[in-house]
C-alpha cells in the first residue's frame, strides 16, 4: 500500500511533559542559534492533554529551567503546596507519620497535569512546532541500514475486520533525522524498540504501578487549598506495594487518588476497587462528604527507577520521558524528570543535527549529558527504596529510612527487581477480597467511572487490544488466575462472559483509558496492546 | 454555486457536560471542544457537492472566541476554501447568530448556505430556519439528501415517521441531519494546508448587528435522577398498568 | 394575554402531540386558540373545537397550506402573532421547522424543547442532550416556544367548546414544493423518532434470538433498538445502539429486554417517558430507572408479553 509521507528534522512521538519540553527546547535552540528545525509532534489523543492523567504535585525546576518566565505567560501553575502531611492508615485509624524527605513539596505546586500540558502546547506552537492531535503513531519505519527513519500514524476508517471502510484513509509516513519517542510508561513503539535495538539488555526489568485518580468538587468547608496528604497501610496488604494521594486544587477541586505496584501476586486484587474500598476509610470519607465526582481515569506508571532506565538512544531516534522511565517513585512525581530528559535530549539532537552529520545517527551525547544533570543524580539516590518493598511494608519503611538517612542514597549497593507479569500466583492458593458494593455515592462501578473519563473509540474498527493466542485467556488466565484481567483493568475492557464452564472472554475495547496495566500484567504477556484510531481514548478535562 | 457553511465550535460529543457548582453555567474550561458534529456533515456535503462539479467556492464561517478560528482551520482541512470568524467573547444566540450569518451572506451572495440541523451544545435547532427566514429563503431542514437541479434543490428531508421531498428554489437554506453523510477523516497534510488558506475575521459591529441576548440563563442545573418504579408481578399486571396507569399503549 | 398554539395535523386529523403543546400553553395565564392551516381541513378544525379548554380555532384553508411548508406557514402565523403574547406548538419535525423561520421574522428569540413552565415568560428547557437543564427567561414581547411532547401529560381531545373562525390565507411565498412522502409504515420507525422503543441487551444471547425483541416492537409499532453489550456482540448492527456513542431517545414507552443497565445505555434512553425493564437479575441497574419491572426470564415473559398484547 502507498502512504503519503512528510519530511521533518525532528518527529515525537507523543505531546506529554517529555515531548512537548523536548520540542520547546529544540525551537528555543533554533531561534538562538539562527538555525530551522522543523519539529512534528504527534498525540494520539484527540487533544494535548486528552490523554494526560497525573496526580499531581509538581515540581518546577525542570520548567523553571526551560521557561523561566512561566508564571508571567499563564502557566496553570495555581497552587502551592501548603500543608504536607503523611499518614499510615489502618483500617479505622490514621496515624500522622513524619514526611520522608522525597515527599516534601515545600516550593511545589498542586496543578492538573493535563492543563499544564495544555500550556505547554500552546507555548510549543507558538514556537513553531507543528503539533498534530488525534494521529496515533502506530509503526515504527525503518531504513535499510536499520536506522529509524520515522513512524507512520495508523490508518483512519478501518472496519472491525481490517477491511478498508467506506471513509478509509490510509496512514502517513512521517520521516525525521531523529525520532524522538515520547510515549509515557509502557509506550507501545517503545516496546518494540527494547527488542529491535535490545535497549534493555542489562538492566533490571522496569516494574510499574497502576494509578488510578478521581477528581472531586467538594464542599467548601472541607476544602484546604494547597493541602498535600499522602499514605500507606490500609487496604494494602503488608506485602502489597501501595498508597494514596490527597491534593486540594482551587475551585474546591480535590485530586484523590490511589496508586497499587502491579507485583502484586494475589490474582484476586482489583486496584479499582482497592482504591473504591480506600475512599471509605473515616479519615477519608470525610472530606467527600456533600461532593461530587467529576472525573475519573488511570495510567500506569514505570517504577523501576535507576537501575530499569534502558539503553536511551539508537540510530535515527531515542527515548525521552517515563516510556525510558525517569518517574522518581518515592517522590512519586516524574513530570520534572520527564521535562529535563526531553530538554537534554533537545540539546543533544540539536548539535548532533546542526553539525552537518546526516539522518540516521545516534544521538550518543544525550546519556552523557543526563547523567551530569540532577535527574541522574535523583535517580541514583532514591534507587533501593522501592526494591525494598520486597521485603514488605515494615521492613521496607525501616530500610527506606536508613538509606535515605544513614546512606543519603550512596549505599554500596543496588537492589533489583523482578518482572511484575511473574509474580501472580495462582488464584486457589490466595484468598479472594470481598470488596464493598459501590453505593454509587462515594463508591462506584467501573463502568459509571469510565462514563466520567468520557472515553470513546470509533466502534467499527479492529481491536486494538491484541491477543497473541486467542486460546490463552480460557486455557490460562481463568482456570488458574481466575480471569485477572477483569480485575486489573480499571475501565472493564475485559470481561468473562458465558455460563460456568463455556466462558470467554470478551474485550470491550472502547472502554479502554489507554493505561497499558493489560499490556504490563497479563501473567504469559498474551495482551499487546496497539493503538486504536488517532483521537480514540479518554477525553480528559483537568485531570 | 458559492456555499457558505456555518460552523459552530462546541464541547466535544465525547464529553460529557457538567454544570457549574453555582449553576451560572456549563463548565468549559479545559474541556475538549470539537465542531459541532452536524456541522461536520454540512461542511462534508459542501465539499461533496464541490467535488461533483455542483458547486464552486466553499465559505466556512464561525461565530465565537478567537478559539473558533481551530474550528474554521478543521472545516478548512476538510476541504473549505477559506474561513470567515464573526469574532465575539460574548454569549451570541441563535437570533443574533443569524443576524450574523445574514450579513456575511449579503457580502458574499452564496447560492446555498448548508447548516447543522442543531449544535450539540444548547441543543436549539433554531439558525437555519432564522436564516432563511432572514433572508426571505426557502429551508429544507433535516436534509438526508440534497441534489441541485439547476436553479431548484431537491432536498429529502426527515421528518417523523418518515421521509419528506420537497423541491427548494435557489439560492436556499438547508441544514444537515446525521444521515446525509459521513464526514471524511482529516489528513495531515491537509491540516498543513488549511494553516495558509485565507482567514477573515470580522466584529458584529462591523457587520452592524446588534447580539445582545433576548434570552437569559436563570440557572443549569442536572436533571433530577429517575426514581425507580415498581415491580409488576407478570406481564398482565405489565400491560394493564401501561394501558390504564400510563396510558402509552 | 393569550397564546395560541400552531396544530399539527395531516388535514384529517389532529396530530396527538398538539394536546401535549395544548398542555404547555394551559399552564400559562392566559387562555390560548388554536390555529389549524392546511387545506380541506375542516374535520380537523371541528376536532380542534372539541380540544379542553380551547377559546378559538383560527382556520386558514388553502392549498399550500396542505405540508406546512415552512416557507407558506411562518407568514400566516407572523400575520396573526399580533393578538397573541405565546406562540407554541409540539416539537415535531414540523413544529422546528415552522417556528425558528416565525421568531426570526418577528425578531424574537425562541424557546426550543421547552418541558416545564415556571411562570409566563420563564421556561425550562434541556439541552446537552438531556444533561444538563437549563431554566430561561425571555425577555421579548412575544414568546416563541417549541414544546417537548414528553414534558407535559396530553390534555383531553374532548369537552371544549371552541369558536371556529375563518382567517385569511397569505399568498403562497413561491419559495419551496412538496414533492412527495414515504411514511415508514411497513418497515418500523428510526429509533431517534419512534414513539415507542423495544431494546434488547446481552441477555438475549445471541442474534437469532433478537428475533423475540422484533417481534414484539412490531406487534407495538416500535423501533427496534439495542444496549452496547448486544451491538458489540455482534447480536444487531451499529445503528441500533441506544446510549452514549450512539443515540439519545427519548420515547413515550422504552422496554428494556435483558439490559443490565450500564450507565451510558441509561444515558441514552433516561429521558424516556415511560420505561419498562425486563430482566432476571433482580439487582440490575435498570430497575433503578424503570417505572415498571419484570423480574423473570426474558424468552418466557416476552412471548408472553407479546401474547397479552395481542389479545
Amino acid at each position: 500500500m502507498e502512504r503519503e509521507s512528510m519530511e521533518f528534522d525532528v518527529v515525537i512521538v507523543g505531546g506529554g511533559p517529555s515531548g512537548l519540553a523536548c520540542a520547546i527546547r529544540l525551537r528555543q535552540l533554533a531561534a538562538e542559534r539562527g538555525e530551522d528545525l522543523s519539529v512534528c509532534l504527534i498525540e494520539k489523543g484527540s487533544e494535548i492533554g486528552a490523554h494526560i492523567l497525573s496526580g499531581a504535585v509538581m515540581e518546577p525546576r525542570a520548567l523553571n529551567e526551560l521557561l523561566p518566565d512561566w508564571a508571567a505567560q499563564g502557566a496553570p501553575l495555581n497552587t502551592p503546596v501548603t500543608d504536607d502531611r503523611f499518614m499510615f492508615l489502618t483500617q479505622s485509624r490514621a496515624v500522622r507519620l513524619p514526611t520522608p524527605p522525597q515527599m516534601e513539596n515545600h516550593g511545589n505546586f498542586i496543578v492538573s497535569l493535563g492543563n499544564v500540558c495544555r500550556w505547554l502546547g500552546t507555548q510549543a506552537e507558538s514556537l513553531g512546532v507543528d503539533i498534530y492531535p488525534g494521529f496515533a503513531a502506530a509503526e515504527v519505519l525503518f531504513h535499510d541500514d536499520g536506522s529509524v527513519k520515522g513512524v507512520a500514524t495508523g490508518d483512519m476508517g478501518r472496519a472491525k475486520d481490517g477491511s478498508e471502510g467506506p471513509n478509509f484513509a490510509p496512514g502517513m509516513e512521517l520521516h525525521a533525522r531523529q525520532t524522538i519517542f515520547a510515549e509515557g510508561c509502557r509506550g507501545s513503539l517503545t516496546k518494540s524498540l527494547f527488542e529491535r535495538f535490545k535497549l534493555r539488555d542489562g538492566v533490571d526489568p522496569q516494574v510499574y504501578g497502576i494509578g488510578i485518580k478521581e477528581l472531586w468538587e467538594v464542599q467548601p468547608d472541607r476544602h484546604h487549598q494547597g493541602q498535600v496528604t499522602h499514605t500507606i497501610g490500609w487496604p494494602m496488604d503488608t506485602q502489597t506495594y501501595g498508597g494514596s494521594w490527597e491534593y486540594h486544587l482551587e475551585d474546591n477541586l480535590v485530586s484523590i487518588g490511589f496508586v497499587v505496584g502491579l507485583n502484586y501476586s494475589n490474582p484476586w486484587i482489583s486496584p479499582f476497587d482497592e482504591m473504591q474500598r480506600f475512599k471509605t476509610h473515616p479519615a477519608v470519607r470525610e472530606t467527600f462528604a456533600g461532593a461530587r465526582r467529576v472525573s475519573y481515569g488511570a495510567r500506569a506508571i514505570s517504577a523501576g527507577g535507576f537501575q530499569a532506565i534502558p539503553k536511551l538512544t539508537f540510530p535515527g531516534g531515542l527515548l525521552v520521558g517515563d516510556t525510558a522511565g525517569f518517574l522518581n517513585l518515592p517522590k512519586i512525581k516524574g513530570s520534572h524528570t520527564a521535562m529535563k530528559s526531553g530538554m537534554t535530549a533537545a540539546e543533544a539532537v540539536f548539535d548532533l543535527l546542526t553539525t552537518g552529520d546526516k539522518a540516521g545517527k545516534e544521538a550518543v551525547e544525550y546519556p552523557t549529558r543526563l547523567q551530569t544533570t540532577w535527574l541522574w543524580d535523583e535517580l541514583y539516590r532514591v534507587r533501593n527504596i522501592k526494591p525494598s518493598f520486597h521485603w514488605g511494608l515494615w521492613p521496607a519503611v525501616a530500610y527506606s529510612a536508613l538509606d535515605t538517612y544513614l546512606f543519603r542514597g550512596k549505599a554500596p549497593w543496588t537492589f533489583h527487581h523482578h518482572p511484575d507479569h511473574e509474580s501472580l500466583k495462582p488464584a486457589a492458593e490466595c484468598q479472594p477480597i470481598d470488596y464493598p458494593k459501590p453505593d454509587g455515592v462515594l463508591t462506584f462501578d467501573k463502568l459509571s467511572s469510565v462514563f466520567l473519563s468520557n472515553t470513546n473509540h470509533e466502534e467499527d474498527q479492529p481491536c486494538h487490544l491484541t491477543l497473541r493466542d486467542p486460546t490463552v485467556p480460557t486455557k490460562l488466565n481463568l482456570p488458574v488466575y481466575a480471569g485477572p484481567e477483569q480485575r486489573f483493568c480499571p475501565a472493564g475492557v475485559y470481561e468473562y462472559v458465558g455460563a460456568v464452564g463455556s466462558q470467554e472472554l470478551r474485550i470491550n475495547a472502547q472502554n479502554c483509558v489507554h493505561c497499558k496495566t493489560c499490556d504490563i500484567k497479563d501473567p504469559s504477556q498474551n495482551i499487546n496492546w496497539v493503538t486504536p484510531e488517532g483521537g480514540g481514548g479518554p477525553n480528559y478535562p483537568n485531570m | 454555486m458559492k456555499i457558505l457553511v456555518a460552523v459552530k465550535r462546541a464541547i466535544d460529543y465525547n464529553v460529557k457536560a457538567r454544570p457549574k457548582a453555582d449553576g451560572s453555567g456549563v463548565e468549559l474550561a479545559n474541556v475538549k471542544m470539537s465542531m459541532n458534529p452536524f456541522d461536520e456533515i454540512a461542511v462534508e456535503e459542501a465539499i461533496r457537492l464541490q467535488e461533483a462539479g455542483k458547486a464552486g467556492e466553499i465559505v466556512a464561517v464561525s461565530i465565537g472566541p478567537a478559539a473558533c478560528q481551530e474550528t474554521l482551520r478543521t472545516a478548512m482541512a476538510m476541504g473549505a476554501d477559506r474561513g470567515v470568524l464573526v469574532q465575539s467573547d460574548d454569549e451570541v444566540q441563535p437570533l443574533a447568530v443569524a443576524k450574523l450569518l445574514k450579513a456575511i451572506v449579503d457580502r458574499e451572495q452564496p447560492g446555498l448556505v448548508i447548516c447543522g440541523k442543531q449544535a450539540i451544545d444548547d441543543d436549539s435547532n433554531q439558525t437555519g430556519q432564522m436564516l432563511a427566514g432572514l433572508l426571505g429563503w426557502a429551508q429544507g431542514t433535516f436534509a438526508c439528501n440534497v441534489t441541485p437541479e439547476g436553479d431548484t434543490l431537491a432536498v429529502k428531508r426527515e421528518v417523523d415517521g418518515g421521509l419528506q421531498s420537497i423541491t427548494l428554489k435557489l439560492p436556499a437554506v438547508v441544514t444537515a441531519d446525521l444521515r446525509l453523510n459521513e464526514p471524511r477523516y482529516v489528513k495531515l497534510p491537509n491540516i498543513m494546508k488549511a494553516k495558509k488558506k485565507p482567514l477573515d475575521t470580522f466584529a458584529p459591529a462591523d457587520l452592524g448587528v446588534d447580539i445582545t441576548p433576548r434570552l437569559k440563563t436563570v440557572k443549569v442545573a442536572e436533571p433530577a435522577a429517575r426514581a425507580g418504579g415498581v415491580k409488576v408481578a407478570d406481564v398482565q399486571e405489565l400491560v394493564a398498568k401501561l394501558r390504564n396507569e400510563a396510558k402509552v399503549i | 394575554m393569550t397564546a395560541l398554539v400552531i396544530a399539527e395535523h395531516n388535514n384529517q386529523s389532529l396530530n396527538a402531540a398538539t394536546l401535549n403543546a395544548v398542555a404547555a400553553a394551559s399552564q400559562l395565564s392566559g387562555g390560548f386558540d388554536l390555529l389549524i392551516a392546511g387545506h380541506n381541513c375542516g374535520a380537523v378544525a371541528d376536532a380542534a373545537a372539541q380540544v379542553a379548554g380551547v377559546g378559538k380555532v383560527l382556520v386558514a384553508d388553502a392549498p399550500h397550506y396542505a405540508h406546512a411548508l415552512a416557507e407558506n406557514l411562518a407568514p400566516l402565523v407572523v400575520s396573526l402573532a399580533g393578538n397573541y403574547t405565546h406562540l407554541l406548538t409540539a416539537s415535531t419535525t414540523n413544529g422546528k421547522n415552522v417556528m425558528p423561520r416565525v421568531a426570526a421574522m418577528l425578531d424574537v428569540a425562541q424557546l426550543s424543547d421547552i418541558i416545564g413552565v415556571v411562570s409566563d415568560d420563564t421556561f425550562v428547557r434541556p439541552i446537552y442532550a438531556g444533561n444538563v437543564l437549563s431554566t430561561v427567561q425571555s425577555t421579548d414581547g412575544i414568546k416563541v416556544i417549541t414544546v417537548r411532547t414528553t414534558g407535559f401529560d396530553a390534555v383531553a381531545a374532548t369537552g371544549g367548546a371552541g369558536t371556529i373562525e375563518a382567517v385569511a390565507a397569505q399568498a403562497d411565498a413561491g419559495l419551496s414544493t412538496f414533492v412527495g412522502e414515504e411514511l415508514t409504515k411497513s418497515s418500523r420507525p428510526e429509533l431517534a423518532a419512534a414513539d415507542i422503543i423495544v431494546s434488547g441487551g446481552r441477555g438475549l444471547g445471541s442474534a437469532e434470538n433478537f428475533a423475540i425483541i422484533e417481534k414484539l416492537a412490531d406487534l407495538l409499532g416500535a423501533a427496534v433498538g439495542a444496549s452496547r453489550a448486544a451491538v458489540d456482540a455482534g447480536y444487531v448492527p451499529n445503528d441500533y445502539q441506544v446510549g452514549q456513542t450512539g443515540k439519545c431517545v427519548a420515547p413515550t414507552l422504552y422496554i428494556a429486554v435483558g439490559i443490565s443497565g450500564a450507565i451510558q445505555h441509561l444515558a441514552g434512553m433516561k429521558d424516556s417517558k415511560v420505561i419498562v425493564a425486563i430482566n432476571k437479575d433482580e439487582e440490575a441497574p435498570i430497575f433503578q430507572v424503570a417505572d415498571y419491572g419484570l423480574v423473570g426470564d426474558l424468552f418466557k415473559e416476552v412471548p408472553a408479553l407479546c401474547e397479552a398484547l395481542a389479545k
